[in-house]
């Protein structure tokens, strides 16, 4: 393996030897544990919880309600509706009612039968359509409405346009809802601390969301709880909200006590309470013209947050942003909602509201290709945006590479789609076995956008010896932001990057960054460290010139080393940083990175909504038999645009994993709400792709550095979690003949007749 | 009674045997390189290696390892905790990334390799077929195992 493509993780050790300690292996003297008590009810209002036999029972130190809630039993990232425990009503099935915590965690679950609770059942709210007529009734009160949010976009005349236009498909699609299935469940530890401090190790993606929803149900101010950084067993987008409301319970029980307390959750009970991804009810009108020009769009979608709202604004928001896919549409009306309901609440996920949108739209161009008797590809290119193209949003996209193309030249070359296409079975062949190839393409606006704040930061703190000690404000998720942000840190200062410690950052010693989502860890984590880097390197420049004997601009840092203008004079990295102690100077740097303004105007769903973006495609081959309609995968491959690759391995891993990821999506995965109940909560019957599923893949990386960016590097996350259902579906109706517009995709095996 | 884990004879005590295997090796031995993915023996998130084979420790009590021998992922790397070269290639593929699949992985991996050193991929993916992850498409991870065939020939 070249030394290029190995891969190379500052936390590989720890992880591979076992030795890396997760929540759930820390321990701590006294430690109590704590479990959730759930009720039979999906939409009820509680008129009493009865403990006082949970509380007699031997190991059962407290049982914890609502009512001892010295802060806010509510709050939320964007509305404050979200229940850490349930008070007033139960508004979905994983409501939680009571916390019982007792001396071992076999204990405390032994006695949850023993909390009960008395309720006033009300029918459920299941159906969002319903939800949002008026006259229904409502979620939340407070609201006035089931209507969590509305977002739209408006442009040229997308009615007119549809009734000129020479072509109009209207077709409605409907995705499903779906787990996150990160293999290690939300678990939080507890500790106070004598000086008052609350601290918290919890398998959180977001330690300052955490941070604040601990703040708030303590009530305490934000500087009196410290989450602090461990490795977590996956996130993608899931370790926010619920693990937050887990730990929140947890300090809560650890305040209550005066010891520290562990909540660690059984899979059902994630399953159970952790919000998911949102299922969506989506109508597309797209109208265009002979020659293979899309005219107008019309889009409608409907997305059940399910019982609170929580970034559903957001989620819904991105779907808006990039409704009509990559192209360049000149009119389009379209309206995104999201509703409450009393099913499992929904939130982020990778990919955030596009693998939905992509599902769609990656299907209907190939349609209205087909309906213009023109292939997908050329249909595609007449339509997608290029260097300069104006956005739906009439955002111009003239700051970066515009490589949408290229990712598309790229896949397909790559898989040798052109002569593949030609071999697929159309519904006929002579065997059992249809055969089809297919793809998908995207762009993605990189970071938040409009979202909200945008903003991160590093410190890079040098020692006597030269060894230095970095941190930012973005958090490992196994993707390997630790490791980028090293990578970036030794780029930058021209060091070896075994000199650098990620010092893995608590909130109380690094600014709030934002959360580690939206595919923003390397872009805006990564331009913190640079900006940081940078800013160390003008202060040693400065110091260290005359001694060099150079102005200060033409002071190098390289291999270790830091030269003057020759290669005469010359100290190496530890000697430059002794000098620096000894003249009284500290080799200290804050950096900043804050995103490019955006801008969003929610009347007319018009501005520059993304501060940059990426662009990429998907391909797929396979098999479907005609006599069970099973689907076997032959290969897969991925071309993305990154910006630049920082840590080539696994920017790779990022592609496979997402490919991986779209596969469930596409064909596996479904939560099965049953009335508001969450009926398949464990992996025996909530199926994530195995490795007998998949394919091998390939993966091609496009680097055309983002001016946008300090580091000209992007983000990989989620672009490549949002394709593979779209490819998939494509390929099974190259194969079959057959569309297939909901998710997950159940092929039909044919009939006797119509295999004939 | 007795076991060997990770080389080192235990004396199980008659109150031990009755227990989950994955927890007393979590809890009581301090061993939490075996992680909790299901409690269904679904995931195989809590793999450990009894007499070469494979187990789900969460399905399994204490007494099914009497007189056997346990190997769990902190046994794996060398007495100077150097890297086995199994783990070695997890490390250098990019086999890893969350981590809290990979003590199962690799230990499944070492018992595929211990039982057959030339292993097709296909072979491999049925191998590690009962380790669910999430994160790596487990691609990377099959590219482990095959580099790391030679060093068990």
């Amino acid at each position: 393996m070249s030394e290029k493509h190995k891969a190379w993780r500052n936390d590989a050790y720890a992880k591979v030897t076992g030795r890396a300690q997760y929540a759930g292996d820390l321990r701590f003297h006294g430690m109590l544990h704590a479990v959730p008590v759930y009720t039979d009810f999906v939409h009820a209002r509680i008129r009493r919880i009865d403990a006082a036999a949970a509380l007699r029972s031997p190991g059962v130190v407290r049982v914890i309600t609502a009512r001892d809630v010295p802060g806010s039993v509510t709050f939320g990232q964007i509305l404050r509706d979200y229940r850490m425990l349930a008070d007033d009503k139960v508004r979905f099935n994983g409501d939680v009612a009571a916390v019982v915590v007792a001396e071992t965690r076999e204990r405390a679950i032994a006695v949850i039968p023993l909390v009960k609770i008395e309720a006033e059942e009300l029918p459920p709210l299941l159906d969002p359509d319903e939800a949002m007529k008026p006259g229904a009734p409502l979620v939340h009160e407070g609201h006035g409405s089931n209507v969590v949010n509305h977002h739209k976009v408006r442009r040229g005349d997308a009615a007119a346009a549809l009734r000129a236009c020479d072509h109009v498909i209207e077709q409605e699609f409907r995705t499903q809802l779906i787990e996150h299935a990160y293999l290690e469940t939300e678990t939080a530890v507890a500790v106070p601390r004598p000086d008052g401090v609350t601290e918290i190790y919890a398998s959180t993606q977001h330690p300052f969301s955490t941070r604040r929803f601990v703040a708030a149900l303590l009530g305490v101010p934000l500087a009196d709880v410290e989450v602090r950084t461990v490795p977590i067993g996956g996130g993608f987008g899931g370790k926010d909200d619920t693990v937050s409301v887990v730990a929140a319970r947890a300090a809560l029980a650890a305040k209550l006590t005066g010891r520290p307390v562990r909540i660690a959750y059984d899979r059902e009970w994630s399953m159970r309470e952790s919000y998911k991804r949102h299922p969506y009810r989506i109508r597309y009108r797209m109208g265009f013209s002979s020659s293979g020009r899309i005219e107008a769009c019309e889009v409608r979608v409907v997305a059940d947050a399910g019982a609170y709202c929580s970034v559903t604004p957001w989620v819904t928001w991105r779907s808006t942003v990039q409704c009509c896919g990559p192209y360049d549409v000149p009119n389009v009306h379209c309206d995104v909602y999201g509703v409450y309901t009393n099913n499992v609440v929904t939130g982020a996920m990778r990919g955030f509201g596009s693998p939905q949108i992509n599902f769609a739209v990656e299907q209907l161009v190939e349609m209205a290709a087909e309906r213009c008797g023109m292939s997908a590809t050329e249909f595609r290119k007449r339509n997608m945006v290029r260097q300069g193209s104006v956005t739906i949003t009439g955002q111009k996209l003239d700051t970066h590479t515009v490589s949408l193309e290229q990712a598309l030249d790229s896949t397909l070359r790559g898989i040798g789609y052109h002569g593949k296409h030609a071999k697929c079975s159309f519904g006929k062949s002579g065997s059992d076995e249809l055969y089809g190839i297919g793809y998908a393409i995207s762009y993605r606006g990189m970071s938040l956008g409009a979202e909200g704040m945008d903003f991160n930061s590093a410190v890079i703190n040098v020692q006597f010896d030269g060894s230095i000690l970095l941190e930012a404000a973005v958090h490992e998720n196994g993707q390997g932001a630790e490791s980028a942000m090293v990578l970036i840190c030794a780029e930058q200062l021209g060091v070896d990057k075994q000199r650098i410690r990620y010092r893995m950052p608590s909130t109380a010693n690094i600014p709030d960054g934002g959360t580690t989502v939206a595919s923003r860890g390397t872009i805006m984590g990564g331009g913190a460290v640079a900006n940081a880097a940078r800013a160390l390197k003008a202060r040693l420049a400065e110091l260290l010139a005359a001694k060099l004997e150079c102005p200060p601009d033409r002071v190098r840092f390289s291999n270790d080393r830091i030269l003057g203008a020759d290669d005469v004079h010359a100290l190496t990295w530890p000697e430059a940083m002794q000098q620096l102690f000894l003249a009284q100077e500290y080799p200290y740097s804050f950096g900043t990175f804050k995103a490019p303004q955006v801008s969003w105007d929610e009347h007319t769903g018009q501005g520059k909504a993304y501060f940059t973006w990426v662009y990429g495609c998907q391909a797929v081959e396979l098999t479907v038999n005609k006599r069970t309609g099973r689907v076997k995968l032959l290969g897969m491959s991925a071309t993305h645009e990154v910006g630049k690759a920082v840590n080539h391995a696994m920017v790779l891993g990022q592609f496979y994993g997402g490919m991986a990821m779209g596969t469930g999506y596409a064909l596996f995965e479904e939560i099965h709400n049953d009335g508001g109940l969450v009926r398949n909560a464990n992996f025996n019957h909530y199926r994530i792709p195995r490795a007998t599923d998949l394919p091998e893949m390939t993966g091609i990386i496009i680097e055309n550095p983002d001016p946008n960016s300090p580091t000209g590097a992007k983000g990989v996350g989620e672009p490549t979690n949002e394709l593979m259902a779209p490819a998939i579906a494509n390929a099974i109706y190259n194969a079959t003949g057959v569309r297939h517009f909901s998710l997950p995709i159940r092929v039909r095996p044919l009939t006797g007749e119509e295999r004939a | 009674m007795i076991a060997y884990i990770n080389g080192r004879k235990r004396v199980l005590a008659e109150d031990d045997l009755g227990k989950n295997l994955l927890s007393f090796l979590r809890d009581e031995l301090g061993l939490t390189g075996a992680k909790n993915g299901c409690g269904i023996g679904a995931c195989g998130a809590c793999t450990v290696l009894v007499n070469n084979r494979p187990v789900r420790s969460c399905r399994k009590a204490v007494a099914d390892i009497v007189d056997a021998n346990v190997l769990t992922i902190e046994g794996l790397a060398r007495e100077d905790g150097s890297l086995h070269p199994l783990q070695q290639a997890f490390a250098d593929a990019g086999a890893i990334q969350c981590g809290f699949c990979t003590p199962g992985m690799v230990l499944t991996a070492h018992a595929l390799l211990l039982a057959n050193h030339e292993p097709t991929r296909a072979e491999i993916r049925r191998a590690i077929s009962g380790n669910l992850c999430r994160c790596t498409g487990y691609q990377q991870i099959i590219d482990a195992i095959e580099s790391a065939a030679k060093f068990y020939r």
